[in-house]
């Protein structure tokens, strides 16, 4: 691994995505292009996110990955260790000592703080693709701020639901200008992304675009006047730490059918666990 | 009284090939205008420099603007042309499927125009919706279908639903009723003929069926390589035609 450069990509590479970064923290929510690069797992992984990670971090950060809210999936320790060795960074899994932390789903619960970056992975960057396939109408459609559409897409939802059903990757207007794709987060952390201390950086590799929100940055999500947007989640506490506050995975718990709620953010159960919050299911 | 639309002189070349060269006239408040003539006239080419789908290579297109009266609609920025095109113009394809999203509900195709402006109230959509459904006969019922399960004369007048919804005041018509069955034909026209009339519609139709324009036009162009060749009162043209290629086209016609 050591015939490799600081973080796996070349110094040109890195230059080149730092500057996509730079062009979108400076347009927030604008989808920038960059040559994405071949990297050594496959697109599904998270390629994006991992250039962009790889591009940021310097060999004093503390990176955490996370994946679905949990530390341990396949795809979050492949990734870690992969900087582990490519880059010899500190790696935690604590969202609080993270300085960069990379994630496929979630926000962390915990509030980030200025100076950490959250590095999202996403595989489909452009919010209005469902609706309109052209990628030359699309682009026209952000230049000229031609949003209906993003609109139609909700209408449907609730023509059909009887509510905004979109639950995952839910539609947010950046700063009253792009309408932008958060990655298929669930609505329940939109909130989060408006106003956060934190650098919120986006990297879509297989569709080759870099995002960005900068630190306390506009972002609402859209709706409808009589049908508000809604940040929900299941009804119930954590099992484990009691929580009411958090976004909860059903979790099966033996072969009679038994299930619990438990926040998806392991980090954040732990460390409420570990100061001696308890659920109803917790041994 | 001020033409709601003024053309003048204008011209489209397709390399050394004409389109349509030199077309100018004037368009009122609640006229309709027929254009005919064979294929590869250069109807359909004049039709798409008018409304701003393709730029032509000379010549004016002077639009009456709701906000600042008339308006040369080739040289103002394309932001404002595509406003014009979704608020005060509407376009008509003659294939629905053009016009319309396959994959969208009748009920959000006609409720695109409105969110375009701005509409965010989902039950005042749906009304609206609901009310244009009701007058281009289609069954209220069909509100949450695809356009893929109508019929070729639905999805033509779910396209004209969702073309009017948003109150336009020019409408462009590219053989509306191409393609469908004589029957179906019969009944679209008269629907449109219906909203023409109620909404104090102006529209340019382009087709080559004679029955159309006599049906809806009150101003008739013949169009022959690329250039009119005549115009005039519909009744006049069709009844008593100048050009030996109107005559020809008139008699053509006759004939069938
Ligand atoms: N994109 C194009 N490139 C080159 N030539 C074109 C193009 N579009 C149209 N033409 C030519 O311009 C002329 C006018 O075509 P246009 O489509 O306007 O005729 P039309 O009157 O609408 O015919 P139709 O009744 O068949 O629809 C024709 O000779 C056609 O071949
Ligand atoms: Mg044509």
């Amino acid at each position: 691994m050591t015939d490799y450069n600081f973080a796996y990509l070349d110094e040109q590479t890195k230059r080149m995505i730092r500057r996509a970064i730079l062009k979108g923290l400076a347009i927030p929510g604008y989808q920038v292009p960059f040559a994405s690069r071949e990297m050594p797992m496959p697109y599904g992984w998270g390629t994006g996110g991992v250039q962009v990670s790889a591009a940021v971090l310097t060999p004093e950060d503390t990176f955490k990955v996370i994946d679905q809210g949990a530390d341990d999936t396949t795809n979050a320790v492949s990734i870690r260790s992969f900087f582990e060795r490519t880059a010899q960074v500190a790696t935690t899994t604590a969202t609080a000592e993270a300085t960069v932390i990379q994630t496929r789903h979630r926000i962390p619960e915990a509030a980030l703080t200025e100076g950490q970056i959250l590095v999202y992975q996403v595989p489909i960057p452009e919010p209005l693709r469902f609706l309109e396939p052209r990628e030359s109408e699309t682009r026209k459609m952000h230049e000229l701020e031609e949003y209906g559409l993003m609109h139609v897409k909700l209408y449907e939802d609730i023509a059909r639901h009887g509510h905004i059903a979109t639950s995952y990757a839910y539609p947010v207007k950046v700063e009253a200008r792009y309408v932008m794709d958060p990655s298929p987060i669930p609505k329940f952390d939109n909130p989060k992304l408006g106003h956060m201390a934190a650098i919120q950086l986006f990297g879509a590799g297989r569709e080759q675009r870099i995002y960005a929100l900068p630190p306390y940055t506009q972002v609402v999500s859209l709706d409808f006047e009589d049908h508000p947007f809604e940040a929900s989640k299941a009804d119930h506490p954590c099992g484990m730490c009691g929580a009411n506050d958090s976004y909860l995975d059903e979790v099966i718990i033996d072969d009679a059918g038994g299930r619990m709620f438990v926040c998806s953010d392991t980090d954040h159960c732990e460390a409420r666990q570990a100061q001696g919050h308890r659920g109803k299911d917790a041994a | 009284m001020t033409p709601l639309l003024s053309v003048q002189g204008v011209t489209k070349r397709y390399g050394a090939h004409i389109g349509c060269a030199d077309v100018s006239f004037d368009l009122y408040p609640g006229e309709v205008m027929g254009i005919v003539g064979e294929s590869g006239s250069g109807k359909s080419t004049l039709l798409n420099c008018l409304a701003g789908h393709q730029p032509p290579d000379g010549g004016q297109v002077v639009f009456d603007t709701r906000a600042d009266g008339p308006r040369d609609t080739v040289r103002m920025s394309e932001p404002e042309r595509r406003m014009l095109g979704r608020t005060d113009w509407a376009f008509v394809h003659q294939h629905a499927r053009d016009g319309l999203r396959m994959g969208v509900s009748a009920g959000g195709n006609v409720g695109e125009r409105l969110m375009a402006v701005g509409a965010r109230y989902y039950g005042d959509i749906r009304h609206k919706a609901t009310d244009w459904l009701a007058r281009v006969e289609i069954d209220e019922s069909r509100i949450d279908d695809r356009p893929t399960t109508f019929s070729g004369g639905m999805q033509q007048r779910l396209q004209i639903a969702r073309n009017l919804v948003t109150g336009p005041r020019l409408v462009f018509m590219d053989e509306p009723t191409g393609g469908l069955d004589v029957s179906v034909q019969a009944r679209l026209l008269d629907l449109l003929r219906g909203l023409v009339r109620d909404m104090g519609l102006s529209a340019i139709i382009v087709t080559h069926d004679l029955a159309v324009v006599r049906l809806l036009a009150d101003r008739l162009m013949v169009m022959k390589s690329g250039h009119v060749v005549e115009s005039g009162l519909t009744d006049q043209v069709l009844d008593d035609p100048q050009h030996a290629y109107s005559q020809l086209l008139v008699s053509s016609v006759l004939q069938v």
